[in-house]
């Protein structure tokens, strides 16, 4: 489904990303683990078109997204929810959902999306006209994923969604995360809590400094020893 | 309390302008953290567009619809011309560079004026006899009344772009997180351009109004307005709408209280003074909340 071949992604003189190259393939859930820096979110950016690439191939359903601008790419069913969570402040929960269904036109569609969300989200129905700043950080990443889903994504980008949450609220997020896959959205997972992410990944690679070092399927990643002692903390 | 109501009404409908103008300023620094001194000659663009439509298209009421129809409609387009020339080629550069740009356009369009139309003030015929309306002892002319009702109408008009529509929920996305309503698919060149769009067709309806108020215009005639119009949006607290209504208001009426109570001669010196109280005590504006600014 995504294919990613060679990939370099420059800011200024540092060197984010010196030609990684990987592949999703589609129903899967993929996960990109590795330190601070290694060029995890670099790698979701350069995807999402917004930050340019400086060289190499990105290949989404056989369609090279060279040059194409973020707007065509989400068109195209990527979505990505970006570190932080990123919501709009100052709008309401269901603005924020409508933002998420800017491209879309047939509103039929974008209303029984909506009710999908609510219903994986209840929390977000019942605030939906609250303002967004006032949410919770667990319901912030939940209005984030929510409204990713908006578009209707073919591929889903996740970026760190378990950042800063209590470990009930990473376990919760981490259903929904195989939820979404059942339901036949892909998933390319960018984690720092490799446990969690391997447990749930079909597939993983290992990011180090802007390169692949090691993947493999998630069950051998996590009992692998390099693995364990580098990231699960032995 | 004669006096006191009459000054209100007065400082209420000069204000009403300045709130127009003050509009636009407040919403391209709330999208692109721009400080667009050119706004005020959008106004006087507006003016004349107004003066020239009076004077050789048509007068009367319908002449004033048409007036302010084709102003609104030349300065929006003139707003997006200066933004995609002059603004948009700096979106990456420092703040202090597309500051002193948005000077440098200020000169030109005053100085293109200059050089097209003349440095004189003009006479702008009137499109209906402004009559005289009594209240008791107050007295209202009918351009004072079709000032504030027509602020009052294109207010609600914005407000309702703002809150209710796709354009307007995307302006406000993009005005708090650019990156983020990028990944929405939001196109961000457009929506700056239509926020343009918005705040210079609110300052071409101000020129048209103030040419029924003062019945002069003249190619510097944008640069105090425009200025009080600045403070205005600060005083209410840059980047928030309501606030730069609420600010234009009070300085009209602040403005207008300060020449009628105590000298003509020290109005500007009181509004700016204001705005140096306003920059001391409370920096993010009256309606403002403070919060630092990430770097």
């Amino acid at each position: 489904m995504l294919k990613i071949d060679n990939l370099e992604l420059n800011y200024g003189v540092i060197r984010a990303l010196k030609g990684i190259t990987m592949e999703v393939n589609e129903g899967e859930i993929v996960t990109l683990i590795g330190a601070n820096g290694a060029g995890k979110s670099s790698t979701l950016k350069a995807i999402s078109g917004i930050e340019k690439i400086k060289s190499g191939s990105i290949t989404f359903m056989e369609e090279n997204l060279h040059r194409k601008s973020a707007q065509d790419i989400v068109k195209r069913g990527i979505s990505h929810v970006p570190e932080g969570r990123r919501i709009f402040p100052g709008l309401t929960v269901l603005e924020n959902l409508e933002m998420g269904a800017y491209l879309r036109k047939d509103k039929e569609g974008i209303r029984q999306d909506l009710k999908m969300v609510y219903e994986r989200f209840p929390i977000l129905e019942a605030r939906s006209k609250q303002d967004a700043a006032t949410l919770s950080g667990g319901e912030q990443q939940m209005l984030a994923m929510g409204r990713a889903l908006m578009s209707r994504p073919k591929l889903l980008l996740l970026d760190e969604p378990s950042m800063g949450l209590a470990p009930i609220l990473v376990r919760e997020i981490f259903s929904i995360i195989k939820d979404i896959k059942k339901q036949g959205t892909t998933v390319l997972l960018v984690e720092q809590n490799a446990r969690m992410a391997l447990s749930i990944a079909d597939r993983a690679y290992v990011m180090e400094t802007g390169s692949i070092v090691l993947s493999g399927s998630g069950e051998e990643l996590a009992s692998s020893k390099d693995i364990q002692k580098a990231y699960l903390g032995g | 309390m004669v006096q006191f109501i009459q000054q209100l009404v007065n400082g209420l409908s000069i204000g009403s302008v300045f709130a127009l103008v003050a509009l636009g300023y407040t919403m391209v620094y709330g999208i692109i953290k721009l400080i667009n001194f050119a706004h005020g000659d959008i106004y006087m663009l507006g003016a004349f567009i107004g003066y020239f439509s009076f004077k050789y298209i048509a007068g009367g009421y319908g002449g004033f619809i048409l007036a302010l129809v084709l102003a609104m409609g030349g300065c929006a387009l003139i707003g997006m011309l200066i933004e995609k020339v002059a603004y948009k080629p700096l979106r990456n550069a420092s703040r202090i560079t597309a500051l002193i740009t948005a000077m440098g356009v200020s000169y030109f369009l005053e100085y293109v004026m200059v050089y097209f139309f003349g440095a004189e003030r003009r006479t702008l015929t009137a499109p209906f006899e402004n009559t005289v309306f009594h209240i008791g002892e107050i007295t209202f002319t009918l351009s004072t009344m079709i000032i504030v009702v027509t602020t009052i109408i294109l207010m609600l008009l914005l407000t309702y772009i703002v809150n209710c529509t796709k354009m307007g929920k995307a302006m406000r996305a993009v005005s708090t997180d650019p990156d983020a309503a990028r990944l929405m698919g939001i196109n961000v060149d457009h929506t700056i351009s239509f926020t343009f769009a918005l705040g210079s067709a609110l300052a071409g309806a101000a020129g048209v109004l103030i040419g029924l108020h003062y019945n002069i215009v003249e190619p510097l005639m944008g640069m105090i307005p425009g200025l009080k119009a600045f403070i205005a949006a600060v005083f209410g607290g840059i980047g928030i709408i309501p606030g730069a209504m609420f600010g234009g208001l009070s300085i009209g009426v602040i403005q207008t209280f300060a020449s009628g109570y105590i000298s003509s001669l020290w109005q500007d010196a009181i509004v700016y003074g204001l705005l140096i109280i306003i920059l001391v005590v409370k920096p993010a504006g009256l309606l403002g909340k403070n919060k630092k600014e990430k770097v």
